[in-house]
């Protein structure tokens, strides 16, 4: 794990390097890469989104890294990732989870505190654009997700340790949208098998086949350097020791500039492996380029 | 139950944002009824300020500065400022060529177009517009992207 902070934190320092020894940033608009999502990839926090990470335009190389922690006292995930973004086209992006769940491990003396997953995403704009013409953003995405301490998940009944979640989303940005701000709205349909987002394994004993959850963001840009926003995550429930449930945040967002943007959210996690009524705290740290 | 119903209000409301980006889409490009995006954007004083602002950080644009080389740019000023208050339901008529026209043999694309717009933007932040008047007049200038993008 520590490699991969080191090669995250070296891709990050070579994106900021790249975007000063261009003339500026490149040239979407600020707040047009979106946010990085807890899976990797631009979205919300929890929301994959139709843009296309960094700020590349026709023939642009754009992307972004970030750092995120979601922590409800009982759990706590820590989320690295790039992405890279070419043309406002297509999007590749590669993330590192980490969660942790020191009450569980304790209470039920668990061989391991910690589950690792890897998503490996990309995205492709199919149509539309995010702010100009007539069409929404409309994008496909996929991610091949490997859950990498498998032992416990199995033991409570998940079928596999990796799986592929596909997903369409359709993104808008509406100029004066709210009373003169800009709003942003975000649909995603996803197909998936996975438990809490895979970091249980995918499939279960209760379900073992794809279910079909919508997703969905509400974002106000209050000026150009604040916005704040709403997410609602459906979630599959596959597995019978362990009810889940959907996921909702809300969020505030700041963009200095168009290299750093920082993000603090409150989420309801809802019940996971057993414990009920798990609300967390979420900071997510992005720089874009 | 409850799931597959959550699921279809979502669909549904989706598809209506669709529908009704349609819909504002084809109604935007009309100028307004009244005058009060002209008013909130400074009137003529206002607009005249923040255009020519636009143009000075246009010229220095490391990006588009060539689309402006030898171009009269007293005279750009004295078009933008027309078209603007037109397009913001001002006293004004504008005159001059069609976006076609005035962007023609240009080639802009579209990192030239988005370079075009956020020093737009960093302009009527810098003379302090009101920023719901700003995005109300980005939203009546956006459609004409297609017509300025490629020509």
């Amino acid at each position: 794990m520590t490699r991969s902070v080191c090669l995250m934190v070296m891709l990050g320092c070579g994106l900021l390097l790249g975007s000063s020894l261009a003339h500026g940033q490149n040239s979407r608009l600020v707040a047009t890469g979106g946010g990085s999502m807890i899976e990797g990839g631009s979205g919300g926090g929890i929301v994959p989104w139709a843009t296309v990470a960094g700020y590349s335009s026709e023939g642009e190389w754009g992307g972004a890294a970030f750092i995120t922690r979601v922590d409800s006292g009982d759990y706590r995930l820590d989320s690295r990732g790039l992405a890279l973004g070419w043309g406002n086209r297509l999007e590749l992006s590669v993330t590192d989870q980490r969660f942790e769940l020191p009450t569980l491990a304790s209470a039920l003396a668990l061989p391991t505190d910690r589950f690792r997953q890897r998503v490996i995403g990309a995205k492709l704009r199919l149509y539309g654009d995010l702010v100009y013409d007539d069409w929404p953003q409309i994008s496909l995405g996929v991610q091949h997700k490997k859950q990498r301490d498998f032992l416990v998940p199995s033991l409570v009944g998940a079928k596999d340790d990796s799986d592929i979640d596909w997903y369409l989303a359709a993104s808008r940005l509406w100029l004066g949208g709210a009373a003169g701000r800009n709003l942003l709205t975000n649909l995603t349909v996803r197909s998936t098998r996975a438990n809490q987002t895979g970091l249980l394994g995918f499939g279960g004993d209760r379900k073992s086949s794809r279910s079909v959850v919508a997703e969905a963001s509400v974002a106000v840009l209050l000026n150009r350097h604040w916005a704040v926003g709403a997410e609602y995550r459906q979630k599959p429930d596959n597995l019978g020791f362990a009810h889940e449930d959907d996921w909702r945040d809300v969020f505030v967002a700041w963009f200095p500039n168009k290299t750093v943007s920082v993000v603090a959210a409150w989420a309801d996690l809802g019940s996971i492996a057993t414990l009920q009524g798990q609300e967390a705290w979420y900071v997510s740290i992005q720089l874009s380029r | 139950m409850f799931r597959s119903s959550l699921a279809g209000r979502f669909a549904m409301r989706g598809a209506a944002a669709v529908v009704l980006a349609l819909l504002l889409s084809a109604c935007v490009a009309q100028p307004p009824k009244n005058d009060s995006l002209y008013r909130d954007l400074g009137g003529e004083a206002g607009v005249s300020a923040f255009v020519e602002e636009a143009i000075v950080r246009w010229v220095d644009n490391p990006r588009i500065a060539h689309l402006f080389a030898d171009k009269d740019l007293i005279n750009l000023h004295t078009q933008l400022v027309s078209q603007i208050c037109f397009e913001s339901g001002g006293p004004c008529e504008y005159s001059g060529r069609t976006m076609e026209e005035a962007h023609r043999d240009m080639n802009i694309d579209e990192g030239q177009f988005n370079a075009l717009v956020e020093d737009l933007i960093d302009a009527m932040e810098a003379k302090q517009v009101p920023i719901g008047a700003q995005n109300r007049l980005l939203a009546q200038l956006a459609p004409m992207r297609h017509q300025i993008m490629h020509q």
